[in-house]
């Protein structure tokens, strides 16, 4: 029997040979940035070790690392997996509900964790 | 690319025998996995966040990366972080012959998938073989020797600070370990079929592509690991 509800989303994924050197292009420049984005994170880790820095540089330190991690983050899904690529839909449906998991969870960690953390050092 | 590009027709997207999302079924199971994966990634590295940040002995008991993971293999220089921002850059540039092969494999370019593919299959082993010196290293201790049970790092018991430190860095580092040995198994399974040339005769490499999907979340779960257990 012949199926007749499969469509052959597959093959839409083709392109020519100008195409490929344009995407060729913009991988590498990808590449680039996350090959930078690294290195700089390391360099400011063996530059400014956390002991050695006061509270408020380790914690504009600590948040250029997320910042940092986010925009990595970032490259490799909407260029390297393509999702920039994909309809509006599966886009949204795969980054929107992240964006408030993990703003969500940032805040619940940090409030609830410091509170318990507080606890513990007055019970001492 | 061109799947995204093509104007579809609204008003019948949602009457079935066509996806409003304009992707094959198997792609868009991959992405449903790959969601539900990552909020397991999330909840470890959250549960992470909340022991260090609610532990008892202060915030400040918590070993700093640069302090524990300075070792280079072949060298007793200290190097801080060093070979662990070694090991993202060769899981990031596996992630990119990956790409490379997804890329070779739309222009049915059967050779160029292949190269690729090979590339990123060596470049999973060396991640993981980086894996397991850098397991060998943090378990062997400050001592350096793995063969003493002095100060080894084990479930029970660390050399670096609260326990938990070492309980997180085996099960977060060993799950994505895990994944990332799925990956080349998957990886190598893929290249053979690639060798033979199955999706030749199928018309399209999307299972390149499928497996992609997967590598490439490995390579991004590391991103945040690094991050998360390593820098911050």
């Amino acid at each position: 029997m012949v199926r007749d509800d499969i469509i052959e989303y597959s093959l839409q994924g083709h392109h020519s040979e100008e195409d490929g050197v344009k995407i060729r292009k913009k991988i590498w420049k990808v590449t680039a940035i996350l090959s930078i984005i690294t290195i700089l994170e390391v360099a400011v880790g063996a530059m400014f070790p956390k002991d050695s820095v006061g509270e408020w540089t380790w914690f504009f330190i600590k948040y250029g690392y997320i910042i940092l991690t986010v925009i990595k983050a970032g490259y490799i899904v909407l260029v390297f997996m393509h999702l920039g690529d994909e309809a509006k839909g599966l886009k949204y449906m795969i980054l929107v509900p992240y964006i408030i998991f993990i703003l969500y969870l940032i805040f619940i960690v940090i409030m609830e964790a410091t509170y318990i953390n507080d606890g513990w050092i007055n019970m001492q | 690319m061109s799947a995204a590009t093509q104007e579809i027709d609204q008003s019948k997207a949602w009457d079935g025998k066509e996806s409003p999302f304009r992707v094959s079924y198997g792609k868009l199971m991959m992405w449903f996995f790959l969601v539900s994966d990552g909020l397991t990634f999330g909840g470890l590295l959250t549960a992470l966040g909340y022991a260090k940040f609610s532990n008892v002995e202060a915030v400040s008991a918590w070993p700093s990366g640069e302090d524990v993971f300075f070792h280079f293999p072949f060298t007793h220089m200290e190097l801080p972080l060093l070979y662990v921002a070694l090991m993202t850059f060769i899981l990031i540039v596996s992630s990119v012959t990956m790409v490379l092969a997804v890329e070779a494999g739309h222009r049915m370019d059967k050779k160029g998938v292949i190269k690729w593919l090979l590339w990123t299959v060596i470049g999973g082993l060396i991640f993981l073989g980086s894996q397991v010196w850098e397991w060998a290293t943090f378990i062997a201790g400050p001592d350096g020797d793995i063969t003493t049970w002095v100060d080894n790092a084990a479930i029970g018991y660390n050399p670096y600070g609260p326990t938990l430190y070492a309980n997180f860095f085996f099960f977060i580092t060993g799950f994505h370990g895990f994944h990332v040995f799925t990956g080349v198994v998957f990886n190598s399974l893929v290249l053979r079929n690639v060798i033979r040339g199955v999706y030749h005769k199928r018309g399209h490499y999307e299972m390149v592509e499928k497996v992609g999907l997967y590598w490439h979340f490995v390579d991004l779960v590391w991103v945040f690991v690094f991050t998360f257990y390593y820098l911050v």
